[in-house]
């Protein structure tokens, strides 16, 4: 019986929590501020969020691209149809690793530093001294980190394509020598605009919403001491992955599966 | 940081993102296709293109010189009509040579090669091929044999 009214306790405490987050969204984004102070905020997020991932988002873009270009031409010179390395290349990374990969390392290196920071404020009291002055912490302080986070994610996986498109064609070309025209040729007649690039985007909106939704709310929701700040950064990262690769099947499931 | 610097960098940021964006759309799925430098063009005729499509190579003795430009249907003959550019440095390709349509393996792509004639004229920048072979198809190759033709 004690059992049962522990699992009906985590069942309630998961339910509520979600309902918190829903509310807090609908806190975020209902309150508007006017654009001359926001912008200066969202500029300072956009910042730290997407220009400082930009070197890791660079970095793992280029050798995810180069090592698909050595597998896929280990694979595909068996068939002698190497020169279908660029459409697999672009492929793979425009329409899965592209997104997913950016927002999983998204998530661990600013969703992470997002929760650490919102999560010492409101340990640190900053929070409600905000709110005492009359100034929204939502609006303040939250808003712009969340904002950014949808805008940044999009940006740092089209880079990233892009960059693992370019590490593969150093690889499969410039190495391998599978010849440039091939490479290119076969990539435009697979891949097509509309719904292999767009729905990459779609996909790394979605997932920037998310990872930033879930680093901001386990910040602002998280429990004011040391040990509360270092479970929810856990959280928001075990939480983003999950929600990440969860989300990911269905979108897939919904965009190219035919059903 | 200087708001000013961080604006900067940002609007950099901003930037790279939408370069990322239209080289997705103009190179990776190519919405339209660069145009090769240094290059003559050459047509081809062929009663069937196969699987041939534009940017496959276009090759002499297995040493690739060209690539293809695009392929239409010549509405008179109804032949494949394909376009043809060839490196501006290989310009003595003899005029009674052959275009072949060939496959690279067994599953690979098709491509177009250049049997090499033996006449002293060569063929200029807006030449047709005089003679063609068209892609092997295997269909047709055993519906030929199978009814003994």
């Amino acid at each position: 019986m004690e059992k049962l009214a522990a699992l009906g306790r985590l069942g309630l405490e998961i339910i509520a929590s979600l309902g918190r987050s829903g509310r807090f969204l609908a806190g975020v984004l209902g309150g508007v501020s006017k654009p001359s102070v926001a912008f200066p905020l969202l500029v300072k997020q956009l910042y730290s969020i997407g220009v400082l991932s930009l070197a890791i988002i660079v970095v793992s873009g280029l050798f995810i691209g180069m090592v698909l270009g050595l597998q896929g031409y280990t694979i595909l010179s068996d068939y002698g149809s190497e020169a279908a390395v660029g459409q697999m290349i672009a492929l793979t990374l425009v329409r899965e690793l592209g997104p997913v990969v950016t927002a999983l390392l998204f998530a661990g290196r600013a969703g992470s530093a997002l929760t650490a920071e919102i999560g010492l404020m409101k340990t640190t009291e900053q929070l409600s001294s905000m709110e005492m002055m009359g100034v929204d912490p939502l609006r303040r302080v939250i808003a712009p980190r969340l904002w950014a986070g949808f805008i940044a994610v999009p940006v740092l996986a089209a880079v990233f394509s892009v960059v693992g498109i370019w590490g593969g064609m150093l690889v499969g070309v410039e190495w391998l020598g599978v010849f440039e025209g091939s490479f290119w040729g076969n990539m435009q007649a697979s891949v097509s605009f509309t719904s292999d690039v767009l729905n990459g985007v779609i996909k790394s909106v979605v997932f920037g919403f998310v990872c930033s939704w879930i680093a901001v709310y386990q910040g602002y929701d998280c429990v004011p001491t040391s040990e509360g700040i270092s479970s929810a950064t856990t959280k928001t990262v075990v939480y983003s992955s999950l929600a990440v690769l969860g989300l990911d099947f269905v979108l897939t499931a919904v965009m190219f599966g035919d059903f | 940081m200087a708001q000013r610097t961080t604006e900067v960098i940002v609007g950099l940021f901003m930037i790279a993102g939408i370069a990322a964006m239209m080289f997705l759309a103009l190179q990776v799925s190519g919405l339209t296709p660069k145009a090769p430098e240094s290059s003559y063009t050459l047509y081809a005729n062929f009663n069937d293109a196969g699987g041939l499509t534009p940017r496959a190579r276009v090759s002499m003795a297995g040493v690739t010189v060209g690539s293809i430009r695009e392929i239409s249907l010549n509405k008179e003959t109804f032949q494949a009509r394909v376009v043809i550019d060839v490196n501006g440095s290989v310009d003595n390709i003899p005029a009674d040579s052959a275009a072949v349509i060939r496959t690279s393996g067994l599953l690979g792509e098709q491509y177009i090669d250049i049997s090499v004639g033996g006449d002293t004229e060569s063929l200029d920048d807006g030449d047709t091929f005089y003679s063609t072979q068209s892609a092997m198809n295997l269909e047709r190759m055993i519906s030929n044999f199978a009814s003994g033709q």
